[in-house]
């Protein structure tokens, strides 16, 4: 298990489970914040076929992070056989508004706002 | 003699129901540490906001409606205190600060800071690519490009219009020889 956090965040790549999962608040300050997590990410796509990414309980990103994302989905886009789950939740605003946009990078992925 | 850019409109004070001001030195501590408050200060702006938006715990839409505006202003307000934050010109006399005005059907955010000329460029550029492209085809255009590049520049404003609807303005002006940006967005409520 790979694990990374600070006081306001936690990101939680779990290989066994074949899925990472985001809690908190992320307003890191711009792409070089958020490496550790994209490096993570990056992992998680390296070790698997398909992966699920938990952000239900992911508050806030600001537009930095959805670059993380970004980056992140086209990854997982340029793996050969790569199956990407997200999961999100309806009730939190900024994923009704802008999760749809990494469908628009992946059209294979899926997503399910709960 | 100010330079306008997109939908700017001023705003007279005796116009809006109900506003709130934040102001800020840009030098008084190093930006690292000041960081956290661009956060503390937006969830603040969007929860001040609350009030004139209550909830009936009997009626869903109205709890929606709420949480979206909180969530909304305080996404808007971060995000225009990062780039204030990133770009303003620290040893200049303007301070950084945005105004949050509520109106019957709008909230018009006002955040101004002081900017080098190199950065005024550079913004002028970006903002003039917005005007001359169209605002969802750049979003995914710069999207693509920040898996390439590691930069997240302009997706703030892109990610306000593509998801929030928002209406973008600028004003630019030269006092006692510093550049001045005010950048203002509106959302319908």
């Amino acid at each position: 298990m790979n694990i990374i956090e600070d006081e306001n965040y936690k990101v939680v790549y779990e290989p066994d489970q074949q899925s990472v999962i985001f809690s908190g608040i992320l307003r890191l300050g711009g792409m070089a914040e958020y490496a550790p997590i994209v490096e993570c990410l990056e992992q998680a796509v390296a070790e698997n076929t398909e992966l699920t990414l938990s952000l239900k309980a992911l508050e806030f990103l600001n537009s930095s992070g959805i670059a993380m994302l970004s980056k992140f989905v086209i990854s997982a886009r340029n793996k050969e056989d790569f199956e990407l789950n997200i999961v999100g939740s309806s009730d939190i605003t900024w994923q009704g508004k802008s999760l749809k946009n990494l469908q628009r990078l992946m059209p294979a992925l899926s997503l399910n706002l709960e | 003699m100010s330079e306008i850019f997109g939908n700017y409109c001023e705003v007279t004070p005796e116009e809006s129901a109900e506003h709130m001001c934040l102001s800020f030195k840009p030098s008084s501590v190093p930006i690292k540490q000041r960081w956290r408050n661009n956060g503390l200060s937006a969830d603040f702006l969007g929860d001040y906001l609350t009030t004139f938006f209550p909830k009936n715990n009997n009626d869903p839409a109205s709890i929606k409606k709420q949480a979206s505006i909180r969530d909304a202003a305080a996404y808007i307000a971060n995000e225009l205190l990062e780039n204030a934050m990133k770009y303003s010109n620290e040893n200049g006399k303007i301070p950084n600060s945005i105004d949050l005005t509520l109106m019957e059907d709008k909230l018009i955010f006002t955040e101004i800071n002081g900017i080098n000329t190199a950065q005024e460029n550079n913004f002028k550029s970006f903002i003039t690519e917005l005007e001359n492209n169209d605002p969802d085809k750049l979003f995914m255009q710069r999207l693509e490009e920040s898996a390439m590049t590691d930069s997240s520049s302009g997706l703030g404003y892109l990610t306000m219009i593509n998801d929030y609807q928002a209406v973008l303005g600028w004003k630019f002006d030269d006092i006692n020889g510093e550049h001045k940006v005010t950048t203002q967005v509106v959302i319908s409520i």
